[in-house]
């Protein structure tokens, strides 16, 4: 396959950016995306340019490391993440347009590369619970419904890979916070801090300057793992929950 | 750059922007209700004048005479102006929000729509166009000082003077306006719905079929009554 790219070049922080054309040739329609991309990048290096830098780890599908934004579509025109996203989506003299996550809260730090801490913030305002809870208990002794149990656990496989804020039109990490709310507050040892943590997350999520959401479903559409839209919606209910109760 | 400590502009969530969108659930819930309320009464247009006009003086005689007369109509309207400037207030503030969240240096190049749909783009300027309309729409049948057609104390003949054939452009504001409506409210009940907490999977068709359905009723209902006029199938008695 012969693809013409068009990639967001920025050298740095402050740099301005631009994009940048480059012609790719004899690219094989069963390289992943990331793949190809090393191609682009040992032909950059073997005409003493700088390579493209852009995130990525495991290449399974798994970390959430990688994630650019494909002609528009965060992750590309699959529901994957860009690692497991392959050429054979694309056809032969393509030009397809690469850029990084647009967000204030995530600032550029090169080429496609974006520094994503302000999720790690979110969750350490309160993804997380401080009781001890010791061993992992017998499987009897705390019983939790079948259904709450699948709901926790596909809230938790959320990989924060940042493609719900890519995605939205205001920029907001909704679907991520509320993947973190909704994955503790369905399980017994999540619900003593239950009211104070969704308070204490959106109010980071706000601080960082995310958007707010407009109930759009772009997040939920291009998010790799699935996370359900309806999440957003029981943190809200958890939100307005503690507002009237009085927590925050 | 990562920031290990946490700073704390703000300790309750009041003023979040899930809080700001729930205040825009509520007050869009009660300006739906008052639309439905608002397209009953309209399509009064079609029992004749009499029925028209004396539903307009009942609404100003409601709960006479234990209220003062236009009492209960003042009140109604204080609690519609209370909620259009909070849905307002909200929507501005979280435009601005939106744009600081994506600041126009950080636009994408290429955009692709995946799930949303045509009427959650046209929520913020479908707005505007609905608030200017409804300052002209209050100076013309209301209070009457903008009055195509003739002035009345009548409203029926009011209605019926300003919609006449030869004011066409009114006529299309009018039905511009009421279409944004519709738009507004096919995204708007969804998303107030699921603002609220109202969303779960299982839901979502009837969600769905519920803002739909009252989107299109209340566009039809409202846009019987002028184009009957403009079509001459109501007429001055």
């Amino acid at each position: 396959m012969n693809i013409t790219l068009r990639v967001w070049r920025q050298k740095g922080r402050d740099d301005e950016g631009r994009m940048v054309t480059y012609k790719l040739t004899d690219v094989s329609p069963d390289m992943s995306f990331l793949e190809m991309l090393d191609v682009l990048n040992e032909k950059l290096t073997l005409e003493n340019e700088d390579p493209v830098a852009f995130d990525h780890d495991c290449r399974e599908g798994i970390c959430g490391a990688c994630g650019v934004v494909i002609d528009g579509e965060a992750h590309g025109p699959e529901v994957t993440t860009t690692c497991q996203l392959h050429m054979r989506s694309f056809k032969d003299g393509d030009t397809i347009t690469v850029e990084p996550w647009r967000a204030k809260a995530f600032p550029v730090v090169k080429d496609l590369v974006v520094d994503r801490s302000a999720f790690d913030r979110i969750v350490q305002a309160g993804g997380y619970i401080s009781a001890p809870t010791g061993t992992a208990p017998d499987a009897h002794a705390n019983p939790v419904p079948k259904t709450d149990a699948d709901r926790a656990f596909d809230a938790a496989t959320c990989i924060g890979c940042g493609a719900c804020v890519a995605a939205c039109p205001n920029a907001s990490s909704m679907l991520f916070t509320a993947a973190k709310v909704t994955h503790l507050g369905m399980l017994p040892q999540g619900q003593p801090e239950r009211a104070s943590r969704v308070v204490s997350m959106i109010n980071q999520q706000d601080e960082e300057d995310f958007g707010g959401c407009t109930n759009i479903g772009e997040c939920a559409a291009v998010c790799p793992v699935g996370i359900p839209l309806d999440t957003i919606s029981q943190l809200n209910r958890d939100l307005l929950g503690s507002l009237s109760k009085g927590v925050g | 750059m990562a920031n290990s400590t946490l700073t704390k502009k703000r300790s309750t969530a009041y003023g979040s922007t899930v809080a700001l969108k729930a205040a825009m659930a509520v007050t869009g819930a009660i300006l739906v209700l008052y639309l439905i309320a608002h397209m009953y009464g309209n399509l009064k247009v079609f029992s004749g004048q009499e029925a028209f006009d004396s539903y307009a003086q009942g609404l100003r005689e409601l709960g006479y005479p234990l209220l003062p007369e236009n009492g209960f109509l003042w009140v109604f309207r204080l609690v519609l102006l209370a909620s259009v400037l909070i849905h307002i207030y909200s929507a501005v503030v979280l435009w601005v929000r939106a744009r600081r969240a994506r600041p126009m240096s950080q636009r994408y190049q290429v955009t692709k729509r995946v799930h949303r749909t045509y009427a959650s783009y046209t929520m913020r300027w479908g707005g505007v166009l609905i608030a200017l309309f409804v300052i002209f729409h209050i100076l013309h049948l209301t209070v009457n000082v903008i009055s195509p057609g003739g002035a009345s104390d009548s409203p029926y003949e009011r209605l019926v003077n300003g919609f006449q054939p030869e004011y066409w452009y009114v006529t299309l504001f009018y039905v511009a306006s009421v279409i944004a409506v519709g738009f507004h409210l096919r995204h708007g009940i969804w998303s107030g719905l699921a603002t609220l907490g109202a969303n779960r999977a299982n839901r979502q068709p009837r969600m769905n079929a519920l803002a739909m359905g009252i989107a299109i009723i209340v566009t039809v209902g409202f846009l019987l009554p002028p184009l009957a006029v403009t079509f001459g199938l109501v007429e001055s008695v």
